[in-house]
């Protein structure tokens, strides 16, 4: 790809301190990401995989080097700009769910819209479309806990869609799904990818799920591993390539 | 824009055990406070809406009330009867009525072992300069008789100031022929008798309790009470009957401070109470707050969310602690005056404005108990708040 990364990260440090001791959370990583990729971040418990998608989506600071996502310099933001920063470009789906139990589905949907200049209909409209899209049109009423885990899941990703976002990022948005319902998911984000040209930035460890990427980067111990670098315990798992093929 | 209210009412509801109890021990203390402001506010009413705008109340200068002054005969014809700025009748009499008070301990059923009841002895031309009074019940007493007309407080709180009963006062026993009802809720905890029967029997001929005047206008009411409080010879004040009145509602202030103290402890407590479950709420949504700040929404409105849920909480409790108290709206009570030194009866009155109070006395209480709790909601680290069960 020749366009400019819409994430780019280097030599991309965070130190986290546990009691007395400093834990290297992430290592000098270093990653590139282009619009309309849907890449899968693996990696072991630990390995800096979450931590990552974490400074991406300015959820937490680095403790050094440098971040840029979609040409702005995170790093230098204030909270408030962060805030609205996020709420303007970033989608998040977390393995949790997290959506609000005392809200519905569509209530939920509509929450980040809340922050945007659109009208009543107008955000009405919108939370419908995004949960039309993820196949509960028929759910609008109902409240997280008359949901599946799976759609559950699929009401969080019409949240994280529903400001129309330029990146999605998951966190594990299958650790909680039995198998059937972890497809319906993994086959959504990979439409959401393919057909509405959302890049998508997902963190597993789960090889199954990160077949559904276009590109699989490793971490371990912290350290990003070159493009291409697949470390032994992984080389079984199918990969990316396989998608594509 | 903010954080929906229904996230916060909804939460409410749905922890509602939590919010019962809160709202409540908030209820209770307000219901305290309220119960002391319709107190207080029945009491001023009683007396501030008491008193003829152009009556003028006479009486020996230093006594401070009627019980312990004395107006003699002779100052009353000489210097007060007489003067030009006082109004005649149709008759061209001159509306100035020497009056007689003393006072007669009755029991009542609050007070078994009696209290203080003005009696006011009244000439004619008393009973005449005071339109806004009459009859409820029986007749007027007849002059030179032991008969007596209560006030309509009195007659429902003392069973032998009812119509037909009797009491010893003076040199014998007087029996109760009527009722009288005052548009000055403060003359209706008083007895009245005729004033020569009552002389007769305190041997009281040559002087009187005070003098009240009807004047031509309020200036000259005002002119009135110059020339006589600027002549030396006299000694003798003189006031606007409704400054009289006005000056009783100093009774009330001690139920009022001490009340309000009562209240302000009691909110001390319910602070905490809101503090508590506020921040128990806080504390069980950590992971909704994480995730409400990854949506976009900031530390502020994460802040003025919590805060607002406190303040409904505490305005629930204030709702109670109103509909608490309106079961005592307009129940009748009695307070000794510490002019007078009689009972007045007064009726709990909660205006709208004692409400307001109560309501806004437990968003105080709401807003204390919310602050700490809703700014340690803002201040949590996006990832720290998510990993929180």
């Amino acid at each position: 790809m020749t366009q400019e990364p819409i994430i780019r990260t280097r030599d991309l440090n965070k130190k986290f301190v546990r009691d007395e001791f400093e834990v290297d959370a992430l290592i000098n990583a270093n990653l590139d990401v282009h619009r309309g990729e849907f890449i899968a971040l693996m990696g072991p418990s630990g390995s800096g995989k979450s931590t990552l998608l974490h400074l991406v989506a300015a959820m937490d600071r680095p403790t050094s080097g440098s971040i840029e996502v979609l040409g702005q310099n995170i790093a230098t933001l204030s909270e408030s700009a962060i805030a609205r920063w996020r709420n303007h470009h970033i989608g998040f789906v977390f393995q949790n769910f997290n959506l609000i139990p005392v809200l519905t589905a569509h209530e939920n949907v509509e929450l980040p819209l809340k922050l945007t200049h659109l009208k009543k209909g107008e955000r009405h409209q919108h939370a419908l479309t995004a949960l039309k899209l993820v196949g509960l049109e028929d759910r609008t009423g109902h409240y997280p806990r008359q949901l599946s885990g799976g759609q559950e899941q699929r009401v969080a990703i019409a949240r994280a869609i529903v400001t129309d976002p330029d990146l999605l990022l998951c966190d594990e948005p299958t650790g909680n799904l039995d198998a059937r319902s972890a497809q319906e998911v993994l086959t959504l984000l990979a439409r959401l990818n393919k057909e509405h040209g959302k890049t998508v930035v997902m963190v597993t460890h789960d090889p199954h799920a990160a077949h559904f990427a276009s590109k699989i980067r490793y971490l371990e111990k912290g350290e990003l591993l070159p493009e291409g670098e697949v470390p032994e315990e992984w080389r079984s798992a199918p990969t990316a390539s396989d998608n594509e093929t | 824009m903010a954080i929906p209210l229904s996230y916060n009412l909804r939460n409410l509801a749905v922890r509602r055990t939590t919010t019962v109890m809160t709202s409540l021990g908030i209820g209770l203390t307000v219901a305290v406070l309220v119960s002391v402001l319709s107190l207080v506010e029945g009491l001023s009413s009683a007396f501030q809406s008491s008193g003829h705008p152009r009556h003028v109340l006479v009486m020996r200068k230093g006594g401070g009330s009627e019980l312990t002054s004395i107006i003699q005969r002779s100052q009353f014809l000489e210097a007060i009867k007489f003067r030009p700025t006082v109004e005649r009748n149709a008759q061209g009499e001159p509306l100035a009525s020497p009056e007689l008070v003393q006072t007669v301990n009755l029991p009542s059923k609050e007070a078994p072992d009696g209290m203080n009841l003005t009696v006011r002895g009244l000439m004619p031309i008393g009973r005449e300069m005071r339109e806004e009074t009459r009859l409820a019940d029986g007749r007027w007493y007849a002059d030179g008789r032991r008969e007596a007309v209560v006030g309509s407080s009195v007659a429902a709180r003392y069973p032998d100031a009812k119509m037909g009963g009797k009491f010893k006062f003076g040199r014998g026993e007087w029996v109760v022929v009527g009722v009288f009802h005052s548009d000055y809720p403060a003359r209706n905890s008083e007895i009245w008798l005729d004033a020569n029967q009552m002389a007769a029997d305190f041997g009281r001929f040559e002087a009187f309790s005070s003098v009240l005047v009807r004047t031509r206008d309020e200036v000259a009411a005002q002119a009135l009470i110059n020339e006589l409080e600027t002549d030396q010879r006299l000694q003798i004040e003189a006031l606007p009957e409704r400054a009289y009145f006005e000056k009783q509602t100093s009774s009330g202030d001690v139920i009022k401070y001490l009340g309000t103290f009562v209240a302000i402890i009691m909110a001390i407590g319910s602070c905490f109470a809101a503090m508590n479950t506020m921040y128990a709420a806080v504390a069980r949504r950590a992971r909704e707050i994480g995730t409400l700040r990854v949506l976009g929404f900031s530390r502020r409105s994460i802040l003025v969310s919590f805060f607002l849920e406190s303040l409904f909480l505490s305005l629930l409790g204030g709702v109670v602690g109103v509909i608490l108290v309106l079961p005592l709206n307009g129940l009748t009570t009695g307070v000794g005056s510490f002019v007078t030194f009689t009972e007045v009866a007064f009726s709990l009155r909660m205006s709208p404005g004692v409400i307001g109070a109560g309501l806004g006395f437990a968003l105080l209480i709401g807003a204390f108990g919310g602050l700490f709790p809703a700014s340690n909601a803002a201040r949590k680290q996006i990832l720290t708040a998510l990993r929180q069960i």
